[in-house]
């Protein structure tokens, strides 16, 4: 039998996983890491599964450190592992912050071994980008794990300091594993490898230079983010503006003023000062009826959330504002920003419009839309039937643009104005004849308005969903505990693009409603 | 051109004796076979075999030094047909695929092969793609081994024992007559490390030799009555020698201690991850020494009885660590013992799990338990294990997003599948029947379209059913790879003869993509050592199908007219439209340096990028379910009226020009906008942008002074 391994011969490997994305650069990285244990005097071996992972989704990759010198005196070869084993790896590099969630959740990073180095910043899984309205996943339940279940936590993000310094994550990365001192290595080393790798070496010492920084800067949990008092917001030049302003704070409860200034802000600016004292005579009126109800005991949500959605409904995407937002000077400095405008690097912009004869139709006087029902309306279909290239930094395509734009002027006798208003009418309605019987049900019939967005088809669905829970609404709205059902069917209207969730919530309603 | 290249690494292969290589697994099995003095080697790629092609396609140079031959194999069943080299002649040769997809592929000739048996060494490489990454069924390529009579090699994974397995190997086939499978796993492909090189060999006969002097062997031909005698032999002459080769070889190693109450049986491949979990228990070293006897099966097939019967007399029980089912090891373990009337438990599966990759926590349990039943003893010394992870983890297994694998970005396949989800919003649902390839991504979110797959280049194939009279027709897909690999003859050819009204999308991106990039008949561009450039729409033709479109697949508007059409069509019979643009990573790998070296010398060059308007967006993400694209992202929403994200485009944007088209296509939003960004812009290029600044200006300036008036 051989004899047990004595004491001082148990030396154990550094182990490290890396956990990145496809196309981040983990490859990069690991190549770089080996060298390093190279360099510092170790046996440093790497696996990696490959595989489709490699495109855009998670990879991992697993390193083992054992130094040359017990190698030496032993005079045989260490068995190093080809995976990392739970509660046996010393240092995780976590390329996104979800992906160190990832490497917790498989049990890879312990209290008192693992040093974890981890972006912070976001790269969204498909899940939480195609969902219909807010599909986030939120950071800070995985923040929180890292720090208190990790040796020690190193986040910060890093890809912001690869742009900063001019290079890619893998960089920064290998910074922070530096600054971190999880491993007995010198900086000069890490330096040297990027030296030696001799791609693109300026930068990616940059960047390593200012992970090291950011890693080794000891910060304090910062504060809960407090949103910054308002700056003074220039006084209004125009009388009519201020008197609007000044009702604002006469007539609405203090929770809601904010949100109605911007209210207001929104509509002068997509429409006119009268337009935005008409949304401020529907505001203050459900103000009123609200407060009736007992607004004050809720806290006046209510009209915090309606003068939002009042604003957005009364300010809907039509031609005429697409075409004025797509000229101004705001937008053409930000993509100027954006796509890094220089004296060298010049910058144009083609839109993507599609108006089709139904958006003709909407942006006319009723009468001359009536015009376009009949066959008119069909000779000229097919010149709507393509989508159009505007070049917006071109002389032509701005001025048509410019033109479109002005029509704003006779917005308010367009058949889309009428539609939309009559719609905002029947909504107010119902929510003003809820409120005094029930509070959270008016507050969901607010709340409804959300479905309402987009362009195109995906207009037209989310109206046709808002109708069909209005309709619901005026069959089974006085059932009690009726809140909690609309609240269900708004969720599931929301929760996938084909409407198969809200069918299904409706034929539930139908069975609740046969049954009762 | 592959996706990776080796041109630097494979000058590691000229290394000389006592030489240390320093490297991937997969250029050590290069370099093993180079030094058994092979004469011939062939393979497909795949995944985690992929990159030992691009190595072989890399190292062609340093190969016809030594007069070998390399074949980029139009499949698994033409690379393993390439071992009918070894039949007659004494040339050693060696083909690579993964598996068990291409071993399923390849099995007619190996079966052939095994059957006849061979002269010179033959070895089949497959790179088992089993556990985390796969993207194949989990299947065991030990049976097909068991079935053919091919033995098995499972080497331990350090690069000194796989170079080792690769040059007994030869000699094991060489002296029973019978070819080798080396089963490299996922990790033991990718692994970097070390080993002492030995001198490459010519080999002393070449394949001139034998073209100039062929030799007959009527009886090696599988035909009877030499069948019967074949099966024969095999157990009654190469079973035999193989058993006394591998046993006078020692190819498997009794490591740890020699007695013991209880031992381990193990693959050679899981040999590092049992010696973690006894170190993990205390009971083992950083070098693997340990007391506890450890049995080392670096040829898992044949097992060797007598070994078998001698490692397990002396003991009360044994851990058998065998991945994968059905559980043929432990069968075969069992019914030795069985016969041998040894009185020793075996304990496998019954303590580690039936099904799914033995990872090393998964054998750390396993053995835990293990010697908590039969060696409690051994289980005291080892201490306290390292405490569980994750055990009071805050629930973040609610929050973490699942990450599946997407269409990369710019890719040009997914306007395609863009345009199929337009139409079916149109024309209603029809049945989807998939291949293998990139493209199968879209059956995962956000186009989640396909209802099968059947296998490479299966895909027209796997709707030849459905041919009903119906309202709706079915459609099939297929990428390039597919097409070439096998969907000629089982696609087109099927389809034509059949008379199938069915309608194919051809997916040309110009290579087989998923496996890394490889070119493959219609590549377009030159390559140094095969022809490229056969259209595949000139294939199909000459195949018989009249009903063939092809069109720019970032057109997504054209894409689903044509789509429309081939689904409408009163004309009966196949419908086959090839939807070409080359892959965008590939492009980007070949376009982007020169764009910077351009750029950076001063030319004008213009550069494409796509963007969201904050200000137009209103969050609905229609856009995003319609591409998927990786750029294509969500951020706060600027608007304090509004509180879901909108879309946003990030830097990493190549301008494919799918966000443009699908925005048309499917009446989208005005919110997408493109912008040419034009680098060293010429003096008329700058006159242009200040008069057209100075006008557009003056009017902004205007606008904004009228929109000041009401501002607060």
């Amino acid at each position: 039998m051989n004899a047990p391994p004595a004491p001082e011969a148990i030396v154990r490997p550094i182990t490290l996983a890396i956990m990145a994305l496809g196309g981040q650069g983990g490859g990069v990285l690991a190549e770089w890491c080996v060298r390093l244990g190279e360099l510092a005097g170790y046996r440093a071996q790497y696996t990696s599964v490959a595989g489709v992972a490699q495109r855009t989704g998670s990879t991992i990759y697993y390193l083992e450190f054992f130094p040359e010198a017990a190698i030496a005196r032993a005079g045989r070869e260490p068995v190093l592992a080809l995976m990392p084993v739970p509660g046996d790896v010393d240092v995780v590099i976590a390329a996104e912050l979800m992906e160190a969630g990832r490497a917790m959740l498989r049990g890879l990073v312990t209290p008192d071994r693992t040093t974890l180095i981890a972006s912070t910043h976001r790269v969204y899984a498909i899940s939480e980008k195609s969902a219909p309205a807010e599909g986030r996943a939120p950071g800070a339940p995985v923040l929180e794990a890292a720090q208190a279940h990790s040796r020690r936590f190193v986040g910060f993000d890093m890809e912001a300091t690869a742009q900063q310094g001019g290079s890619v994550i893998s960089a920064a990365l290998f910074g922070a594993l530096a600054g971190s001192g999880a491993l007995p290595i010198a900086r000069g080393v890490f330096e040297e490898v990027i030296r030696e790798g001799g791609k693109a070496v300026e930068a990616n010492l940059r960047t390593f230079a200012l992970a090291v920084t950011e890693a080794t800067t000891p910060t304090e949990p910062s504060a809960p983010a407090i949103d910054p008092p308002p700056a003074a917001a220039p006084a209004p030049r125009d009388p009519a503006v201020a008197a609007l302003l000044a009702r604002i704070d006469g007539e609405i409860p203090f929770r809601a003023r904010a949100s109605a200034r911007e209210g207001v802000r929104r509509l002068i600016d997509w429409q006119d000062v009268a337009q935005a004292g008409r949304y401020l005579d529907r505001l203050a009126a459900l103000a009123k009826a609200e407060d009736e109800a007992g607004g004050s005991r809720q806290n006046h949500v209510l009209v915090d959330e309606l003068a939002r959605n009042l604003a957005l409904w009364m300010s809907f995407e039509d031609v005429f504002r697409v075409a004025d937002l797509k000229t101004r000077a705001e937008r053409f400095t930000r993509i100027d920003g954006e796509m890094g405008a220089a004296p060298a690097r010049l910058v144009t912009v083609t839109e993507f419009m599609h108006p089709r004869i139904d958006e003709v139709r909407d942006s006319l006087p009723e009468v001359l839309a009536q015009l376009l029902d009949g066959a008119p309306g069909r000779w000229l279909a097919p010149l709507f039937a393509k989508g159009r290239r505007i070049a917006t930094t071109s002389l032509a395509g701005f001025l048509l643009l410019r033109l479109l734009a002005q029509g704003r002027r006779w917005r308010r006798r367009t058949r889309r104005y009428a539609r939309e208003e009559a719609a905002i009418d029947g909504w107010l309605a119902r929510i003003a004849t809820t409120l005094p019987r029930n509070y959270a049900l008016a507050r969901e019939l607010v709340r409804c308005q959300r479905l309402v967005k987009g362009y195109g088809d995906t207009h037209a669905r989310g109206s046709d969903r808002f109708a069909a829970l209005m309709a619901r609404f005026d069959r089974d709205g006085q059932a009690p505990g009726y809140a909690a059902r609309l609240a269900a069917l708004r969720q599931a209207a929301l929760a996938d693009e084909e409407g198969t969730a809200l069918a299904r919530a409706l034929a539930e309603d139908d069975a609740l409603v046969s049954q009762g | 051109m592959a996706e990776r290249s080796f041109a630097k690494e494979v000058q590691k292969l000229r290394l000389g004796k006592g030489e240390t290589f320093a490297g991937e697994g997969i250029l050590a099995v290069t370099k093993a076979l180079l030094q058994s003095g092979i004469a011939y080697v062939g393979g497909y790629q795949g995944s985690p075999i992929s990159h030992l092609l691009d190595v072989l396609a890399d190292a062609q140079e340093i190969m016809a030094e030594l007069g070998i031959r390399f074949e980029a194999s139009a499949n698994e069943a033409a690379a393993a047909a390439m071992l009918a080299a070894s039949v007659n002649y004494p040339l050693r040769g060696a083909v690579a695929f993964k598996s068990v997809v291409g071993t399923n592929v390849a099995s007619d000739a190996l079966s052939n092969l095994a059957s006849g048996g061979v002269t010179g060494g033959a070895m089949v490489i497959v790179g088992e793609d089993y556990g985390e990454g796969s993207s194949i069924m989990q299947e065991r390529a030990h049976a097909f081994a068991m079935k053919s009579q091919i033995w098995l090699l499972d080497p331990r994974p350090n690069l000194p024992s796989i170079v080792r397995m690769v040059e007994q190997g030869f000699e094991l086939s060489e002296a029973s007559n019978t070819p080798v499978m080396l089963e490299l796993r996922v990790r033991s492909c990718h692994l970097y490390g070390r080993f002492e090189a030995s001198d490459n060999v010519r080999p002393a006969f070449g394949l001139k030799d034998a073209m100039e002097a062929p030799r007959r062997q009527t009886d090696r031909i599988v035909l009877p009555p030499a069948n019967f005698q074949h099966e024969v032999e095999k157990v009654r002459d190469r079973w035999p020698a193989a058993i006394d080769f591998i046993r006078q070889h020692r190819m498997n190693e009794f490591l740890g201690g020699h007695s013991g109450p209880v031992g381990i049986i193990v693959q050679g491949g899981l040999y590092n991850n049992v010696v973690r979990a006894l170190q993990l228990a205390g009971l083992a070293d950083a070098f693997g020494q340990t007391e506890v006897p450890i049995y080392c099966l670096n040829v898992t097939y044949p097992l060797i009885d007598s070994e078998v019967v001698g490692f397990c007399a002396d003991k009360r029980a044994v851990l058998l660590v065998e991945e994968g089912q059905p559980d043929f090891i432990e069968q075969n373990v069992a019914r030795i013992l069985r016969q041998a009337k040894v009185d020793c438990a075996l304990v496998g599966k019954e303590m580690l799990p039936l099904a799914g990759e033995y990872t090393g926590k998964v054998v750390s349990d396993g053995l835990q338990a293990f010697l908590a039943a039969h060696a409690p003893a051994l289980l005291g010394k080892g201490g306290a294990r390292p405490p569980e992870a994750g055990s009071n983890l805050p629930d973040i297994a609610g929050v973490v997003p699942a990450r599946p694998a997407g269409f990369c970005t710019g890719c040009p396949e997914r306007p395609v599948f863009t345009a199929m989800k337009l139409l079916s919003r149109e024309i209603g649902e029809f049945h989807v029947s998939s291949d293998i390839g990139c493209h199968l991504f879209s059956i995962l979110p956000p186009f989640s379209i396909g209802n099968t797959t059947m296998g490479y280049g299966l895909g027209m194939a796997g709707m030849a059913a459905f041919q009903a009279p119906a309202k709706q027709r079915t459609v099939a897909l297929m990428g390039d790879g597919g097409f070439w690999h096998n969907g000629v003859a089982s696609g087109v050819g099927h389809m034509v003869f059949n008379r199938n009204d069915g309608v194919a999308v051809i997916i040309d991106n110009g290579y087989a993509a998923a496996t890394g990039g490889q070119d493959v008949l219609s590549s377009r561009a030159a390559n140094r050592s095969r022809t490229t450039q056969h259209p595949i729409a000139k294939a199909v033709r000459g195949m018989g199908v009249e009903w063939v479109k092809e069109l720019r697949s970032y057109d997504v508007a054209h894409v689903r007219e044509r789509l429309r059409e081939a689904m409408t069509t009163p004309v009966k019979g196949p419908k086959v439209i090839i939807a070409q643009s080359e892959c965008m990573l590939n492009r980007q790998r070949r376009e982007k340096p020169l764009f910077k070296a351009a750029v950076s010398k001063g030319e004008r060059r213009v550069q494409e990028r796509f963007g969201v308007d904050p200000e137009t967006c209103t969050g609905d993400h229609s856009c995003i379910r319609l591409s998927g694209c990786p750029t294509l992202t969500v951020r706060d929403n600027p608007d304090p009226l509004r509180d879901e994200p909108i879309a946003h485009v990030q830097n990493d944007c190549v301008g494919c020009g799918n966000c443009g088209e699908t925005a048309h296509a499917a009446v989208l939003c005005p919110s997408f906008y493109r912008a040419e960004i034009t680098h060293n812009p010429t003096v008329w290029d700058r006159a242009k942008a200040r008069l057209r600044g100075a006008v557009i200006g003056w009017l902004q300036a205007r606008d904004a002074r009228r929109r000041a008036r009401w501002a607060f």
